[in-house]
């Protein structure tokens, strides 16, 4: 979890700033080469356009109940991946035998890419939630489960040792110091799972073509003509889905635990 | 508590770590361990701790047989660092060896901060370790390892990484807790005045590897301790020389 030290630290105004002018830069490019007339117009709209139409859809009623969709899958998959991969992540990293175990399985299973699951599940489990489900959790579980062992692994044997040193079992140790210890780097699995999520919830939706969600719409709006305006306007949201849900989640894990070694320098602790 | 080590010996494969121990702590007694870096004075402490079985030979506390780690243990590791538990408050750190004793989480708090102000850390309760300096987190140690009044205290070299000033104070610290309570401590060190100034009695052991007891030596002090005065008396400085010369094999 170390992270590479700036030359200079920038000021969180200055980082702010510069954001915003990466931001504009990209959006002045693509309104140029909109306008410019290289490409046709309705093939590549400006993008000012589809800002426009993107925030236009903010008040359409059925778009908004398609986001809905697609979140409540994003949050069910992701719910589940977490529910299986921090306890069978505890048990693999905890016992050595179950690890060598189920180790081949989980190393053949985690190359296999999920989009490429997408056909074959929808004939299992048809074109509903359930497949966006069982395709989201399928590939958010990864992340968190090696985080979770590696996490595990971290743990200070010295921290284990003063808590046997005063009586306690195993399972308090699981509890009292590997959990919490390893807790930072679950959040951080959970953090790259929730952008995986997202992408599979989009991607399943896209690729099935039924039923409804952000997916859907963006796959129904390429086929109709002069499309393109709206089919960006939903790839804006999606983007702009992933940044909130990323920003909440590190707020998040910063409030969490403030202790890990690269917040403690955020000028509360003294150090000697 | 009465800790004896009968003929224990301890090995890592095919390395011989420990041979042929046999020691008897008598009860309320302050022994330092000393020897050089690497000679199993820490492999010692585990054993005693019952965190690691003995391979040869056997300790009993109060003569029974240690076999997991005993009742009425504390021990203050040297690095507090990765002891403390930064998830937790201080207060919560120095409250966690009660849990095992069902009290209330209540009658925790009051108990942790209790002790707290006893090792000068009032007002600190609040805070997380790692917002303390190494001296006061050394200390929330010391208060964790006390607050369930042991009997039995084992330290590794528990003020190793500290600046002298710092730890000259928890040295006396130490010796005040000593005294009241009458705790049975086991005060691993490589440093030989350190031995001297706060032991009633230094063991020396050997270096590696299969390091045996070389020396042990009641500490005969005139008076109580002093950072200044005892270190300037002639039996100080003769009971230093003479760990020193077993320190290093002369």
């Amino acid at each position: 979890m170390k992270r590479l030290k700036r030359l200079k630290p920038l000021a969180r105004h200055q980082e702010l700033w510069l954001g915003l002018l990466g931001v504009l830069l990209a959006f002045g490019v693509c309104e140029a080469v909109g306008r410019a007339g290289i490409v046709r117009r309705s093939y590549l709209p400006p993008a000012s356009e589809v800002l426009v139409r993107a925030v236009e859809l903010a008040g359409d009623r059925a778009f908004l109940d398609g986001i809905g969709a697609t979140l409540r899958a994003w949050a069910l998959g992701l719910g589940l991946a977490v529910a299986i991969a921090v306890p069978l992540g505890l048990l693999l990293g905890s016992v050595p035998v179950v690890d060598s175990a189920v180790r081949v399985i989980v190393e053949f299973l985690r190359p296999l890419p999920s989009v490429a699951l997408i056909p074959l599940v929808s004939l299992l489990l048809g074109t509903g939630t359930g497949t966006k489900v069982a395709l989201i959790t399928y590939a958010s579980v990864w992340p968190v489960l090696f985080n979770t062992i590696y996490g595990l692994g971290e743990t200070d044997p010295i921290a284990r040792d003063t808590l046997r040193a005063f009586g306690f079992g195993r399972l308090s140790v699981l509890l009292r110091v590997e959990l919490p210890g390893t807790a930072p780097f679950i959040a951080a699995g959970i953090r790259i799972s929730a952008a995986i999520a997202l992408i599979l919830a989009v991607a399943t939706e896209l690729l099935s073509g039924f039923g409804e969600g952000l997916g859907i719409f963006i796959a129904q709006a390429g086929l109709s003509t002069d499309g393109t305006r709206d089919v960006l306007a939903g790839v804006v949201w999606a983007g702009a889905l992933g940044l909130v849900i990323n920003g909440v989640l590190v707020w998040a894990e910063h409030r969490l635990f403030p202790w890990t070694p690269e917040r403690r320098a955020d000028g509360r602790g003294v150090r000697s | 508590m009465t800790l004896r080590l009968d003929s224990l010996g301890q090995r890592y494969g095919d390395q011989r770590v420990l041979h042929d121990i046999t020691l008897t702590v008598p009860d309320g007694q302050l022994l330092c361990v000393v020897g050089p870096s690497g000679c199993g004075k820490s492999t010692l402490l585990r054993t005693v701790a019952g965190l690691q079985p003995a391979r040869e030979g056997t300790v009993t506390v109060d003569g029974t047989p240690v076999t997991g780690v005993p009742d009425q243990l504390a021990v203050v590791f040297q690095d507090y660092g990765r002891s403390l538990f930064p998830w937790l408050t201080v207060r919560d750190n120095v409250a966690l060896p009660l849990r095992r004793r069902g009290l209330a989480r209540a009658e925790r708090r009051a108990e942790a901060e209790r002790i707290l102000e006893r090792v000068g850390l009032d007002g600190a309760g609040r805070r997380h370790p790692w917002q303390l300096s190494g001296g006061m987190q050394q200390r929330v140690a010391i208060a964790r390892a006390l607050v369930c009044r042991p009997s039995l205290l084992l330290m590794d070299e528990p003020f190793g990484s500290l600046d002298a000033q710092t730890r000259e104070d928890l040295e006396d610290l130490l010796l005040e807790v000593h005294r009241t309570d009458g705790t049975t401590i086991v005060f691993v060190t490589h440093d030989i005045d350190e031995s001297v100034y706060v032991g009633d009695r230094v063991v020396v052991l050997s270096p590696a590897p299969a390091s045996r007891i070389v020396l042990d030596l009641p500490v005969e002090l005139p008076g109580g301790r002093d950072q200044i005065a005892t270190r300037g008396l002639p039996e100080f400085v003769a009971l230093r020389a003479e760990v020193g010369r077993a320190v290093r094999g002369s």
